[in-house]
């Protein structure tokens, strides 16, 4: 239970039982404009103080965080049903209730800041600029794909964001780099570097913690802990499963995953530390994923069914967030409906797009693979067989 | 008494002869190659991140703390630092010590510096130079002995560039720092020492292009790095038997002429 206080028109009332809310409906509309709410305590590492507990959320803000999860949902249960038809092809890892995760962090961060994922990436994908279109067709390898069909699930990237990588552990030092270069370049900008559980027992984000440490570089390095590395649960891979504490002599805060709100307000905390020059910051996200690893994994070897039902029931991000927003009146179950079908028929229309749209043509297989080549003719399955090297347009940071 | 024993017939035992020594490594004379990097050049143009040691004289006087960056011992912890900087726009110019640990960094340089282009469908380039000494030495053991230019390559999205001269390393560095692509600078530890005639107003050197540093008609003898002064030598030998050998040094494996 947690407490709620309401902004009508200006007017503050405060309120201890999330059931009274109905009763302030005098607002124009018979909506409020914010409300606020207290978060799950974050916990600490090597930090005096926190976030602030105490959260205010605009009507505004909550109708966006909403469409945002529903989206992400949406899109990837289409993901999930794309590849059932083998329509998407290689890899889908699904981001299925960790949709707080992105949603949450995305709102506090700045125009110019950027993020560096692992492989479970279409959330991010989405959050960070690029359509359903975008994210479904380049799963679906077409042309209207985010990266022209050739990334696939985990290779998906847009400006300020660098992927979408498949190696598990090697995207952190390069989260630490681009920390480095944003700094270089005398701006204020953050990078988000996100990791699973997984590759939080990777060498070399001890590396990158280590550097990012000494040179006090503005990286905020986030562990979406979702409970198992694959099928290896948490408590199998790693000895201390208190991540956040595991940067030693950097700073570290505990937050509810599943609380898009406490995810926010952790992560404007996090990118004022990190901007204001005091050096990287640890994030742990507890958090759960609904789907298995990959879609070739049901998910339920390793974790029982009824483990998956009780966090849907208990602590699904999208049905948490629905709830407090309608126990405080921000928004209706009208509006709601409202926005479910209107992401319904986005994300309907883009599976139709990314089934119909163009796929990329062979000549498209050896472009880009350098920006200036020398050599134009690039081997193919046999030296005699070559094929034209071929440059689509500039990069992004070029 | 023990040791000065010991002393004793370390210095008396014969050394060990490039005839015993090739059979025991699989590649045997061609496992070297390199460049003199006694004066490299500095870059002045170019946004910098260096890892590694200072090694490059004065270079940390000259462009201070914040372009010339000493990391501590985690190769591929800065080789994905600089690969991170270089994708947001930097040009970083990142050292191994040696070759040989890039090892640790191969990861990096196949799967991120070599693929994102490609991946991103063009969205992201990498323009960044690794570099370091290369290949054997005398006397270091195997684990400090590797010709790595072989496994770089054969990797598409990456240029490896192995110069034998002292002009040829100057000019073709300053192309690799201009490059929009990954470069890979693969110096040879036994060169270091190798003196040579650079023009003050060398420019940069295309890649892709060999050159003839010897004419001949009856054999041509082609090589790269250390190896170039090696055939230079064999054709030297060839002549006084009556046999014209021509010389062409590769310069660069990736793009090759």
């Amino acid at each position: 239970m947690f407490s709620v206080t309401l902004r009508c028109l200006g007017r503050q009332v405060h309120q201890q039982n999330k059931s009274l809310a109905p009763l302030f409906t005098y607002s124009k509309n018979g909506l409020n404009t914010e409300a606020t709410f207290d978060t799950k305590p974050f916990k600490l590492h090597k930090l005096e103080e926190g976030p602030a507990t105490t959260v205010t959320l605009s009507r505004q803000d909550a109708l966006k965080y909403y469409k945002d999860m529903q989206m992400i949902r949406r899109m990837e249960t289409a993901a999930g049903n794309l590849y059932k038809e083998k329509i998407i092809r290689g890899f889908c890892h699904l981001y299925s209730g960790q949709e707080a995760c992105c949603v949450g962090m995305r709102a506090s961060m700045r125009s110019y800041d950027a993020v560096i994922t692992a492989y479970r990436a279409h959330g991010w994908t989405y959050i960070m600029g690029v359509d359903a279109v975008g994210v479904l067709a380049e799963l679906t390898g077409r042309s209207t794909g985010c990266a022209r069909g050739k990334g696939g699930s985990m290779h998906m990237y847009v400006k300020n964001f660098y992927g979408g990588n498949g190696i598990v552990g090697a995207q952190q030092p390069l989260g630490a780099g681009i920390a480095l270069a944003l700094k270089y370049q005398g701006t204020d900008g953050v990078c988000l570097t996100l990791y699973g559980d997984g590759a939080a027992n990777q060498g070399q984000l001890y590396e990158a913690m280590n550097m990012a440490q000494l040179w006090k570089l503005p990286v905020i390095f986030i562990c979406e802990n979702n409970g198992y590395g694959m099928g290896t649960s948490v408590d199998r891979a790693s000895a201390s499963t208190a991540y956040y504490t595991r940067g030693d002599y950097v700073p570290g805060i505990w937050v509810d995953g599943m609380d898009v709100l406490a995810v926010r307000e952790a992560t404007r905390f996090a990118i004022d530390h990190c901007a204001t020059g005091k050096g990287p910051m640890v994030m742990e996200v507890v958090t759960y994923r609904y789907s298995g690893h990959s879609m070739s994994d049901p998910g339920t070897s390793y974790r029982s069914r009824d483990e998956i039902q009780e966090v849907r029931q208990t602590r699904d991000p999208i049905t948490g967030f629905r709830e407090r927003m309608l126990s405080t009146d921000l928004a209706t179950a009208d509006e709601l409906k409202d926005i479910d079908q209107n992401v319904r028929q986005v994300i309907d229309d883009a599976v139709k797009r990314a089934k119909s749209d163009k796929e990329i043509g062979l000549d498209e297989l050896t472009a880009d693979i350098m920006s200036n080549p020398i050599d134009t003719r690039v081997r193919g399955v046999t030296a005699f067989d070559t094929l034209t090297h071929k440059r689509i347009g500039p990069a992004v940071n070029s | 008494e023990e040791v000065a024993d010991a002393v004793k017939f370390a210095d008396e035992s014969p050394a060990l002869t490039a005839e015993l020594l090739a059979p025991t490594t699989y590649d045997g004379p061609f496992a070297s190659n390199g460049a003199r990097s006694e004066r490299l050049p500095d870059g002045e143009e170019v946004g910098h991140y260096q890892g590694a040691y200072k090694v490059t004289e004065g270079m940390l006087e000259k462009f201070g703390e914040k372009r010339v960056i000493d990391t501590p011992i985690a190769e591929g912890g800065f080789a994905g630092l600089g690969i991170g900087a270089a994708m947001v726009g930097l040009r970083p110019i990142v050292e191994f010590m040696t070759w040989n640990f890039s090892a640790v960094a191969f990861d990096q340089i196949l799967n991120n510096a070599a693929k994102v282009r490609q991946m991103s469908g063009g969205q992201y380039t990498c323009p960044i130079v690794f570099r370091g000494p290369n290949a054997s030495a005398r006397q270091v053991g195997s684990q400090h002995s590797h010709a790595m230019e072989h496994f770089y390559t054969h990797v598409p999205g990456l240029k490896v560039i192995a110069p034998a001269f002292a002009a040829d390393a100057k000019g073709l560095m300053k192309t690799a720092i201009r490059d929009n692509n990954p470069v890979l600078v693969m110096e040879s530890e036994t060169l270091y020492n190798t003196k040579g005639e650079v023009p003050d107003d060398q420019g940069p050197i295309p890649f892709g292009v060999a050159n003839v540093v010897r004419t001949g008609k009856d054999v041509t003898i082609v090589a790269y790095s250390r190896m170039t002064h090696v055939a230079l030598e064999a054709a030297e030998k060839l002549a006084n038997l009556g046999v014209s050998a021509e010389v062409i040094d590769l310069r660069t494996l990736r793009p090759l002429d």
